[in-house]
């Protein structure tokens, strides 16, 4: 490559403000040589130095007596007794799911696996939270496409089952969806391993797939804004290869159970700089590497290549020396590159030498320490005002089957049947089958309950009932299995901090997310922040998503035997836990029926919410409860609807109480709200009555159709023809707008 | 009994069949790496799910060719017993140890749901825990799985007993051009297969995932049981 002169004009064209660059020439006493400037500037992108964020990620609860490892790892460590610990961690791949929908989404299940696996873990689920255009913008249907083939065809070949997951549509996100990945996996909790590198001497070890020139400068990209030149960006965009990611993992987990690793840490964002950077610095050691005995791919790369290509599935180790051999055998069995690169010094720098000659010399400290950090400024959010709860134009029976049918209230069965949900033989619940999914753990009678969820128009309403809302609707998922919630991930994604009025959305959100996370005893154990999610278009009009501070929650079923799902059972009588007081502001309701997005959304209640979500958990726990769902989109009547389909059962319905219209009642989305199913009534609202816990009589169970006298009277086969109907008219398969077919893409 | 699984590289449903074997047997099978060139001294070889060698070219293509695939073909040859489940099975077909081959399913996108199969097979222990004709629920979770045969080939496996397992309806209909029913298009919708001597037999879904009722149900069970019985 040729290389362009080091000056403020090419550290602009890398990211890097004017004082940020300034910064740089301070800390070097120098101009910095091209690949100085790249470390720099990746290690000073928003991805990876979180500079708008960290001030208010620090407010987050992060402990709790079950929590291992917090943020700052790989990825959160909690117990989840007997000697195991659950290790898990959501992150994003937003930008480059655009750009390339298979290979984005694909690439960022592969990411967050790899942060997973190199804690010591086998990853036992995935899960995801996708937020697509609105189904009528071009885009749409092609992103869709390669989105869930993405995921599937990394996933499936990995062997992890994808359990769960969650979908929006929303033009907002029309050129910049959101493609949020989950992991979870299990480990002894005496074999956890971190980053932080130990031992002057010791050799640094670099496994895994070669390194070539795809992906230069990845975190940069995801750290801009979007406009009509991003589709050129392609060449920046990650190639998956899930096949050798699975032998890096059975590699690895083979080596783990040997004491040869000190530590370890996989090249995700801004590849071999920030795997070296974090180790070193968290060791408090310094680092030297010789990039001649990188693998590389591709002949004549530079050393500033080298440093900043994000090619997949590669890791960085500090091993024992004298086990390094070792540790090549079971590398060299596995068909995996293993390559000596450097080795651990006293020097606090880093230096990186290339073709005999040193490409770059850094003092860690201060690439650490004076990091770039804002405290930016916000305005006052302006919320919307409540909403007075409109006429009902059509009746309940056709919004509802308006709502199953429409993009956000459809089935996803389309979408979770191209996921293979079952490899590993542990899937206890399947995706659809209850609130959360449930994996057992392998040789124990114990399970985890996973979810993923946020509703982002509650968030652009108030982004801290945003925020809030979130945690509680993931707790509330966990709860209605019979799960104990423990911990949750954060995947924080926004548009530009610059802009006052977004800074104030993450704000709030993540005040919001604190409040509720510290009022259920629900710590933050690791998360991820996505920023600059916007689009300029032509005319230079900036569209901001809705926000999106996306929750993955994970609890455990102590005896798995006692988990629930949400199908209606034969038989037994239907309760509703929790006030209704009628919230319609920000439905899906009042989009889907009125074509309004208004109002404010549904107040959240802590005190409530734990008060009824501790109440149901224990009446699952006593085996009084057969079938529970919470009640979130749609209110009431879809949560009726939906148990109804999964079960293949109707129910006879009282009305709804006096003083509350009935779409109101059953459209409404107030919160802390669960449906029961029971055969045994009595005991329940007994139990409900001593608790102090709002519990009323929603009807019986029984035929198969969903009935409200006089009101409504509806086929169960309707309303899964209807909820089955928007996906396969969406993606059409009929010959001339059939999908492309990646090359790519396997079986 | 004494039960290998092998593993290649990218398989990754070796665990799964693994404990279904325990859940019958209360024993755990051996599992053997693809690279050893000998397979002595086992009862029945069972070739499991996966993405073997990432199943870049044709799936199990590369599979097929793995030093232990010599040693597996030698064993059946001596009448041992293999089974090949998904990714086993397509192996077991580039390795022309069972006849056809798997085609990308119909529909060119990757299938996992539940799919009911009829038990047609005759004088086979894959088969011989169920009653000739019964229905069972079975996962399926693959992209190549459209099964294939010369219109001739298909013929004889039919005239011989030697369709294992047909795709069907929950009442056990069976109706080759519904893509509900026959979802990956198979020909004759044909599920799994036996060898001539009926002692190799492929099929593409997962009874390995439905061996316990906290699972989602024990419809997988009898394949197992029958081996179990004829094997001890």
């Amino acid at each position: 490559m040729t290389a362009a002169p080091v000056d403020i004009e090419l550290a602009r064209s890398f990211g890097l403000k004017d004082d940020e660059y300034e910064t740089v020439l301070n800390i070097m006493g120098r101009t910095p040589s091209l690949t100085e400037l790249g470390i720099f500037s990746v290690m000073w992108s928003e991805h990876c130095s979180y500079k708008s964020s960290r001030l208010h990620l620090k407010t987050l609860p992060t402990k709790a007596p079950w929590v291992i490892h917090g943020p700052g790892e790989n990825a959160g460590v909690i117990d989840i007794g007997e000697g195991l610990a659950a290790v898990f961690k959501m992150e994003s791949h937003n930008h480059p799911s655009f750009i390339e929908p298979y290979q984005g989404a694909a690439t960022g299940v592969g990411g967050i696996l790899r942060d997973v696996f190199t804690m010591g873990a086998r990853p036992i689920a995935n899960l995801n939270a996708l937020r697509f255009g609105d189904a009528s913008h071009k885009d749409t249907k092609r992103v869709v496409d390669g989105v869930v083939r993405g995921i599937g065809g990394y996933g499936n070949c990995m062997g992890v089952p994808t359990v769960g997951g969650e979908v929006n549509f929303h033009s907002s996100y029309n050129c910049n969806p959101l493609v949020n990945a989950m992991t979870v996996g299990i480990a002894r909790q005496d074999r956890i391993f971190l980053s932080a590198a130990a031992g002057v001497g010791n050799p640094v070890v670099y496994v895994g797939s070669k390194t070539g020139r795809d992906g230069i400068h990845g975190a940069t990209m995801s750290s801009a804004e979007f406009d009509s030149e991003s589709s050129s960006k392609r060449p920046t965009v990650q190639v998956g290869d899930p096949f050798t990611e699975k032998l890096l993992l059975e590699a690895c987990l083979e080596l783990m159970a040997t004491d040869a690793v000190i530590s370890i840490q996989d090249m995700g964002a801004a590849g071999l700089t920030s795997s070296a950077v974090e180790m070193a610095s968290k060791g408090g050691v310094g680092i030297d590497l010789e990039l001649d005995h990188v693998p590389q791919r591709e002949p004549n790369m530079h050393a500033y290549e080298m440093m900043l290509s994000e090619s997949q599935e590669r890791m960085l180790m500090v091993l024992r020396p004298d086990r390094t051999e070792e540790a090549r055998r079971i590398f060299e069995k596995w068909e995996l590159d293993f390559a000596i690169v450097g080795k651990l010094t006293d020097s606090g720098r880093i230096i990186v030498r290339h073709n005999g000659k040193v490409e770059a010399d850094i003092p860690l400290g201060p690439l650490a320490d004076e990091a770039p950090i804002y405290d930016r400024p916000t305005v006052v959010y302006e919320r919307q005002p409540a909403l007075v709860a409109p006429a009902d134009p059509c009746g309940i029976e056709a919004g509802l089957c308006r709502l199953l049918a429409g993009a956000n209230g459809a089935s996803r069965a389309w979408i979770w049947n191209q996921y293979d949900s079952g490899v590993g033989g542990q899937t206890v619940q399947r995706p659809g089958g209850a609130d959360a999914a449930i994996v057992r753990v392998e040789g124990t009678d114990r399970a985890l309950a996973m979810t993923t969820d946020c509703t982002p128009r509650y968030g652009q309403a108030d982004p801290y009932v945003g925020g809030a809302q979130a945690v509680l609707e993931v707790w509330r998922n966990l709860t209605a299995t019979g799960a104990t919630p423990l911990a949750m991930t954060d995947n924080l994604n926004f548009a530009s901090p610059e802009n006052p009025r977004i800074m104030a959305q993450f704000v709030e959100a993540v005040k919001g997310i604190g409040d509720a996370g510290r009022a259920l005893d629900f710590p933050v154990v690791s998360g991820n922040v996505s920023l600059y999610n916007e689009t300029r278009g032509d005319d230079g009009s900036v569209t901001a998503i809705q926000p999106a501070p996306v929750i993955g929650g994970v609890g455990v079923l102590d005896d798995v035997r006692k988990a629930v799902g949400l199908a209606m059972p034969q038989d037994g009588e239907l309760l509703l836990v929790g006030e209704t007081r009628g919230e319609l502001g920000q439905s899906i309701w009042l989009k889907e029926i009125l074509g309004r997005e208004e109002g404010a959304p549904p107040a959240v209640d802590f005190t409530a919410e734990r008060r009824n979500g501790d109440f149901v958990r224990e009446q699952i726990q006593k085996g009084l409860v057969d079938a529970c769902h919470d009640v979130s989109d749609g209110g009431l009547i879809v949560a009726l609807a939906e148990m109804a389909m999964a079960g293949d059962r109707g129910c006879i319905l009282e009305k709804g109480p006096a003083g509350l219209a009935e779409h109101v009642y059953w459209f409404a989305e107030d919160q802390a709200r669960y449906v029961l199913a029971t055969k045994q009534a009595d005991a329940v609202l007994e139990a409900a009555q001593a608790a102090g816990v709002p519990v009323s009589r929603l009807g019986r169970i029984g035929g198969d159709v969903l009935k409200l006298d006089g009101v409504m009277a509806v086929s169960v086969e309707h309303l899964r023809k209807q909820h089955a109907s928007f996906f396969p008219r969406f993606m059409g398969q009929k010959e001339e707008d059939a999908p492309v077919v990646h090359l790519d893409e396997i079986s | 009994m004494k039960t290998g699984i092998v593993v290649f590289p990218g398989t990754n449903r070796e665990r799964d069949m693994a404990q279904a074997f325990r859940v019958v047997s209360g024993r755990t099978p051996q599992m053997l790496w693809h690279q050893q060139d000998s397979v002595e001294g086992f009862d029945l070889i069972v070739l499991p799910g996966g993405f073997s060698f990432g199943d870049y070219l044709r799936s199990g293509a590369m599979g097929a060719h793995s030093p232990i695939m010599k040693a597996v073909r030698q064993f059946a040859e001596k009448g041992g017993y293999v089974l090949g489940v998904c990714n086993g099975f397509q192996i077991l077909t580039e390795a022309q140890m069972l006849p056809g081959a798997l085609l990308r399913n119909a529909g060119m996108r990757f299938l996992s749901q539940d799919c009911h199969l009829k038990v047609e097979g005759r004088d086979s222990i894959f088969t011989s825990g169920w009653k000739h004709g019964d229905v069972f629920r079975a996962p399926m979770a693959h992209g190549d799985g459209n099964y294939t045969a010369a219109p001739d080939v298909l013929d004889r496996l039919e005239g011989e007993g030697r369709v294992a397992f047909r795709y069907c309806t929950a009442e056990g209909q069976v109706k080759d051009g519904d893509e509900h029913v026959n979802m990956n298009g198979s020909a004759r919708s044909i599920a799994g297969v036996l060898s001539e001597n009926r002692r190799v037999c492929g099929l593409m879904p997962h009874p390995e995932n439905l061996t316990e009722e906290i699972l989602g149900g024990t419809d997988g069970l009898p394949l197992f049981n029958g081996i179990m019985e004829a094997l001890g």
